[in-house]
């Protein structure tokens, strides 16, 4: 046992901007076998929540970092395989650099014919060693050459590595192509006031209070929120929808989709559908506000707001390309991204490059919100319960009279800067006919 | 245009020579009555008399020998090695004289020796070495690896023509199994260029001999994958066609090297050194070497199978190289 070859499990890099990360638990403990590729602790950063697989097939012979530690990217948190003995008597202090074995017996002098040795295989990608990903040679020349940083491009190489196809590609469609800048120019006009510090230490906890640390996820939350605040001006929209069309084609899909696809058709699923096809009139509302330009898209990347178990946070993971899915796309997409956000599951690529949001916390009852817009987007769609309610319906004869119709509210936050309350209101009088009128799986 | 085996278009061409010039002779072991150990010259002697086709001692110096005196006096020599491996006998007369004559003196040494090389067929450590990179190291030395019948016939007449020492490495495992179209007329292939074997996008498989129809099953199985690989043959190890690689490499910026000699100081050693040296900042993933590996090449078939470069290995290099 004590002779494999010792691998370093590294905290690894999760998305480019992201620095370091949380161990959350580890799924091994130290002297157990893992086999390559299985899960072996889960991990929190700010962007997502993931399993880490393990790099190799060995024991388990040493944990650096703890449940709770959050280290820089690249840091060595375990050690697998190898003759790392018994784990460090003492745990509380991690030794500096648990030396390489070096009492190895040397090989003996080889005998006259040679050893045979076997081929090399080819060396594996090198892992990141410090913050950036490894960047290639001719990677690097072509970055320099057209003064981009290879950092900010998405890689589709071994472990996320920018490839030349990837620069070049980069090059070819400009910064469009790249999924939306990390933090947006701020506004030039009056500085907003600097988000209060979450890791300023407080003072000590006093009595009947309990104190625990912050998340690298909330830490994101909370520095996201605070900046969508001090950038957009937010205003928001209300409408009254009649959802009886929606609900009576959802009555009828409901079985075909669940027996044949296995998907729920939900009220959220028609909701995004209408809203994508609105979105199409609206190019400002699925827009944004980059620096000196306004930016429209001619696709609509739409992020679903999902809640993560327990309160633990909430992310925003992206259906790409909303615009060419029909209702079934649309539920199956919201279906997938939801248990992938709730399994920990994303790849840093699943919650980057949303170009509008939908949030949806009518679940639990509440009729109206107003959400915070997810940066750098120009607006976010709130959907509220669905109620019955005494309604006034007028019939062919001109007559008045009070029905019973299941309602919804629906909100949209606009960005004042970009979208102006008019146009916003005309995108949602649009998104209401197209629920109003909704026929079979719309088309 | 008839079709010629790899062998068939070996004879053409050094028949097609020996009608042509009569300083041209073969000399080798069993070439004239018995018409070569892989009958090469089967009904040389009977045409050229057996004074143009010598049956020679089994000795590979005195072979070598006679064909530097011959060459140094006017002659066209061709000498046939049993066996590549054979050729180590004459080393010294072939590296310390044949190949430094013309930089000494000033005389030419305008010699052929023909190379049976290769494994594939259970000959074992003596019979199925690749020995290019040897003799490639030997400035005064060049070292041809023809792939196909119609640059075995065109290559042979180069380097027939050559004034310098040409060893001419032709592998065993081609011979019959070979075939193709190729021009009945005299015609040469030129030693150093390289042949674009198949034109690809994602990467470069630079390869030569026999390993050419191993990298081109390999390039078609990634190209089930959407990966477009380019397979360089070099033709010539000595020289080689730098230019024709480095082009590919810009190209393509990731790079296999597969040769069926053994891995290390192998010849595609010199060649990866220079890409590195040449093309470093078009790299986009490390230059990578599939080889055989540092043994003995092996009589058990299972043994050998695993020791020459397969398909298989080749698609996995590919394919790391692609995932990279």
């Amino acid at each position: 046992m004590a002779t494999e070859t010792a691998v370093d499990v590294v905290m690894p890099q999760m998305g480019v901007s992201v620095s370091e990360g949380t161990i959350t638990k580890w799924l091994k403990r130290e002297g157990e076998q893992v086999e390559a590729d299985e899960p072996l602790l889960e991990i929190s950063t700010d962007k997502v929540d993931t399993e880490v697989p393990s790099p190799a097939s060995g024991t388990l012979v040493q944990i650096l970092a703890q449940e709770g530690e959050t280290v820089d990217v690249g840091t060595k948190i375990a050690q697998i395989g190898g003759s790392g003995g018994a784990p460090a008597a003492v745990p509380a202090a991690p030794e500096p650099e648990p030396a390489p074995v070096a009492e190895a017996p040397a090989p003996a002098a080889a005998p006259v014919p040679a050893a045979p040795v076997a081929p090399t295989p080819p060396p594996p990608v090198q892992e990141p060693g410090g913050n950036g990903k490894f960047v290639s040679p001719v990677v690097a020349r072509i970055a320099s050459e057209h003064g981009i940083d290879p950092n900010a491009i998405p890689g589709t190489g071994r472990g996320g590595r920018v490839t030349k196809q990837d620069i070049l590609a980069f090059v070819e469609q400009g910064p469009a192509a790249a999924p939306a800048p990390a933090a947006p120019a701020a506004p030039a006009a009056p500085a907003p006031p600097r988000a209060p510090q979450p890791q300023a230490q407080a003072a000590a906890p006093q009595a009947g209070e309990t104190v625990e640390p912050v998340s690298a996820m909330r830490r994101g939350i909370a520095e996201h929120m605070r900046r969508s605040v001090d950038t957009a001006a937010h205003v928001t929209s209300a409408i009254e929808v009649d959802m009886s069309k929606v609900v009576a084609a959802r009555e009828t899909l409901k079985k075909e989709y669940q027996s044949a696809y296995g998907v729920n058709p939900t009220y959220l699923a028609f909701v995004a559908r209408a809203a994508v096809d609105t979105l199409k009139d609206y190019p400002y509302i699925n827009g944004e506000l980059r620096g000196d330009s306004i930016v429209t898209r001619n696709y609509v990347n739409l992020g679903i707001a999902v809640e993560l178990a327990e309160g633990k946070g909430l992310i925003v993971p992206v259906i790409r390309n909303a615009e060419g899915l029909n209702l079934l796309g649309v539920a199956r997409s919201i279906a997938d991204i939801a248990a992938r956000a709730r399994d920990k599951k994303l790849l840093p690529d699943d919650v980057q490059g949303g170009t509008f949001t939908i949030t949806n916390p009518g679940g639990y009852g509440t009729f109206h919100g107003t959400p915070v817009i997810n940066q750098p987007q120009s607006a976010i769609l709130g959907t509220y319960a669905l109620v019955k309610r005494p309604w006034v319906v007028t019939d062919e004869n001109g007559n008045d009279a009070i029905a019973i119709k299941p309602l919804m509210n629906i909100t949209l936050t606009y960005d004042h800067r970009l979208v102006d309350g008019a146009y916003a209101g005309r995108f949602l009088r649009d998104l209401r006919q197209r629920l109003e009128n909704w026929e079979g799986d719309g088309g | 245009m008839p079709e010629l085996t790899y062998l068939q278009a070996i004879s053409d061409g050094l028949r097609t020579e020996m009608r042509r010039d009569k300083r041209v002779f073969l000399i080798g072991e069993d070439v004239g009555v018995y018409g070569g150990a892989f009958k090469v010259s089967l009904g040389f002697q009977e045409e050229f008399g057996p004074w143009r086709v010598i049956d020679a001692p089994l000795a590979e110096t005195a072979i070598l020998g006679a064909c530097t005196g011959a060459s140094m006096m006017g002659m066209r020599p061709v000498a046939e090695m049993q066996f590549a491996d054979f050729v180590s006998c004459a080393w010294d007369h072939l590296v310390t004289v044949a190949a430094k004559q013309r930089w000494r003196a000033g005389t030419p040494v305008p010699i052929v020796v023909r190379l049976p090389s290769g494994g594939g067929f259970s000959g074992g450590p003596f019979h199925s070495q690749n020995p290019e990179s040897s003799f490639a190291h030997i400035p005064g030395l060049k070292c041809v690896c023809p792939a196909t019948p119609e640059d075995a016939k065109g290559l042979l007449i180069s380097a027939i023509e050559d004034p310098n020492p040409v060893l001419f490495f032709e592998h065993k495992h081609l011979y019959r199994r070979i075939k193709s179209e190729v021009p009945e007329e005299r015609y040469t292939v030129p030693i150093g260029k390289a042949r674009t074997h198949r034109i690809g996008r994602d990467i470069s498989l630079i390869t030569w001999g026999a390993m050419v129809y191993t990298a081109e099953e390999a390039a078609q199985q990634l190209e089930n994958d959407g990966v477009s690989v380019e397979v360089i043959d070099l033709r010539s190890v000595m020289p080689w066609d730098k230019a024709a690689v480095l082009d590919s490499v810009r190209k393509t910026s990731k790079v296999l090297i597969l040769h069926e000699d053994t891995r290390t100081g192998g010849f595609g050693a010199e060649i990866a050194a220079t890409i590195a040296e040449e093309a470093f900042e078009d790299l986009d993933a490390p230059v990578q070497r599939i080889a055989a590996p540092d043994t003995p090449v092996p009589f058990s078939p299972p043994l050998e199978k695993a020791y020459i470069p397969q398909v298989d290995d080749v698609v996995a290099g590919l394919r790391n190289l692609a995932e990279y």
